[in-house]
């Protein structure tokens, strides 16, 4: 009996011949990631770290990045008290406000290798499953243990193996597949489970998309959203320095055991939206068009990469945005943001009308930036629409493709893009 | 010895509200509105020793810890469920709040039955009928006799420092 990619890399990490669902197995992961919350999290453990230290410098990174630049005096104190603890330890790994969105600096700096255990103190830590990485969520009190003691516990999850076939419709995009699948299987569909994306149409989604689809699996209550590691993916890892020999992917086994498989038509899906107030409440752009927006957020950890802003550029070229509308565009990083300016796309987008904010988290969590007044409507890249999460409890969050949202600024209104 | 007993798919603004989330951290602080959004006699009322038994997918919504940390704090011996949310489950272990997963055992309580927890044996006894439950590894075992992984990496560091 094979084993799936969860049990690979976790009866790996725990030096045992194989692991079976529900196990649990102490490991001591590569990286731990956290961002603004590691004030919280040292908060914790004052006394120990005076006295004993950080176990290992190179296991934290630490990314500043859901309120920057600091929005209050508050905030303001908790980044002030993460930087005098990443200068007291001398980690190698901490990246001021302004570099970007935890996830995509922790790809991009070539932290999430394949085959290695990263967990971070935010739960769409499972974007690194994008390259063969087991990324996971844990909590602040797992983290702050972890920074002493360098181990940590990990259940074994069971696995849904999603198949993919076909391929995509023009104007179609990952995000709509991964909306799609949440609607599907619901946001609770994979709690406590891997899902493994694999199949004939695994090229029809590029690394960067691929981020998107994995970081969205915990919308779906996934602990890990992993792809197997291709040629695209060595590709990619090759571009910001990782060479072949610097890491050793795993992936299923043929004969592995599922908890279910799901086979998924790209050519069957459309363009859709996650409706208010649930990632799962899933409906076709078509069957939406019309309704008046007014803010846009093109960007956060799930859509905020150089194709996704291109995708956009090209939609809004030559176009105004709505007057009733602010168009908020949020890089993911500020290497995207600096080769979105290369590439013309970021001026393309101002010209348009769009509000250009600093690579981080932005309006999505709520804190700054965009917040939502009562009664407003915004249709935005990001992977949750709880109620009142970016502001009013009253506002509505609409959750779409880079596409849905760049046509919905110049319209006012959902849209979609006009056909050429 | 009491037996609270509640339904599926707890959320966690149930067991502990938002609104108190980022100003309650201490014991002190959470006890009073423990469950408020639950059962608002549940604070006053739960004993050291008293079990909860649950449904599905106990725990789901936010990761917060309030609501592990409280229920540790104030003696709950175990939360006997069907199902338990991944991000409870994780809270729990590490706040030393004992998670059992025994649906037979929550199928089988009825209002007034005796409970006892036979942990070592890996079993539980309700009304006199025992039921087993997955063995938890000793590593989980010991964080819970620690009361909690913080206080569990604190002897760790204590021994490896001496």
């Amino acid at each position: 009996m094979g084993m799936t990619f969860a049990e690979k890399v976790l009866a790996r990490a725990a030096g045992k011949d194989r692991v079976v669902p529900g196990e649990i197995v102490m490991v001591r992961p590569t990286h731990l990631l956290t961002h603004d919350n590691t004030s919280a999290i040292i908060g914790k453990i004052g006394p120990e770290l005076d006295q004993y230290g950080v176990v290992d410098r190179d296991l934290p990174v630490i990314v500043l990045d859901h309120a920057i630049p600091a929005c209050d005096e508050k905030t303001a104190a908790e980044h002030q008290r993460v930087r005098a603890f990443a200068r007291r330890f001398e980690l190698p790994h901490f990246f001021d406000g302004g570099e970007g969105t935890c996830h995509q600096v922790v790809m991009e700096k070539g932290l999430a290798k394949p085959g290695t255990i990263v967990v971070g103190s935010d739960s769409n830590s499972c974007s690194y499953g994008a390259v063969g990485c087991f990324g996971t969520g844990i909590d602040r009190t797992g983290a702050a243990a972890l920074l002493l003691t360098g181990e940590t516990w990990l259940r074994v999850p069971s696995t849904i193996r999603v198949v993919l076939e076909g391929k995509f419709q023009k104007g179609v995009s990952p995000k709509d597949f991964a909306l799609t699948l949440a609607g599907m299987i619901g946001a609770d569909g994979a709690n406590y489970m891997a899902l493994e994306f694999d199949g004939p149409a695994l090229g029809e989604i590029g690394v960067e998309d691929r981020i998107t689809v994995a970081n969205m699996g915990v919308e779906m209550g996934a602990k890990v959203a992993a792809f197997p590691v291709d040629e695209q993916t060595e590709a990619f890892l090759h571009r910001i320095g990782l060479r072949r020999y610097a890491y050793e992917a795993l992936w299923a086994d043929d004969d592995a055991e599922y908890e279910q498989r799901i086979a998924l038509r790209l050519d069957k899906i459309e363009p859709v939206l996650a409706l208010p107030h649930a990632v799962d409440n899933v409906s076709p752009v078509s069957e939406n068009l019309g309704l008046p927006i007014q803010q846009a957020l093109l960007g956060t950890c799930s859509n905020g990469r150089l194709s996704d802003l291109k995708t956009a550029a090209d939609i809004v070229r030559g176009k105004k945005i709505h007057p009733n509308v602010r168009f908020l565009v949020l890089p993911a990083s500020r290497t995207v943001l600096l080769e979105a300016m290369a590439q013309g796309y970021v001026r393309t987008l101002l010209e348009a009308g769009a509000v250009l904010l600093p690579p981080g988290c932005g309006p999505c969590h709520g804190a700054h930036q965009g917040v939502l007044a009562p009664g407003e409507r915004c249709v935005s890249t990001a992977n949750r629409n709880l109620r009142g999460r970016m502001g009013s409890a009253s506002a509505e969050i609409l959750l779409a493709s880079p596409a849905t949202v760049a046509a919905s600024a110049i319209a006012g209104a959902i849209a979609l893009p006009e056909e050429d | 010895m009491r037996v609270w007993r509640y339904g599926d798919d707890i959320d966690t603004d149930m067991l502990f509200p938002g609104m108190y989330a980022h100003t309650c951290a201490t014991i002190e602080e959470i006890r009073p509105h423990l469950l408020e959004g639950l059962d608002p006699t549940f604070a006053a009322e739960v004993r050291v020793g008293d079990f909860l038994f649950v449904g599905c997918n106990f725990g789901c919504g936010s990761s917060r810890e309030q609501p592990a940390l409280g229920l540790r704090a104030v003696g709950v011996a175990a939360v006997v469920g069907e199902s338990f949310s991944r991000s409870f489950f994780r809270a729990a272990i590490n706040q030393g709040l004992l998670l059992i997963e025994c649906p037979q055992a929550v199928d089988c309580y009825e209002e007034g039955m005796e409970v006892r927890l036979h942990l070592a044996q890996g079993e539980i006894e309700v009304g006199g009928a025992r039921f087993g439950f997955p063995a938890l590894p000793p590593e989980i075992l010991a964080i819970h006799a620690a009361g909690g992984l913080l206080e569990y990496a604190r002897a760790w560091l204590a021994t490896r420092g001496a």
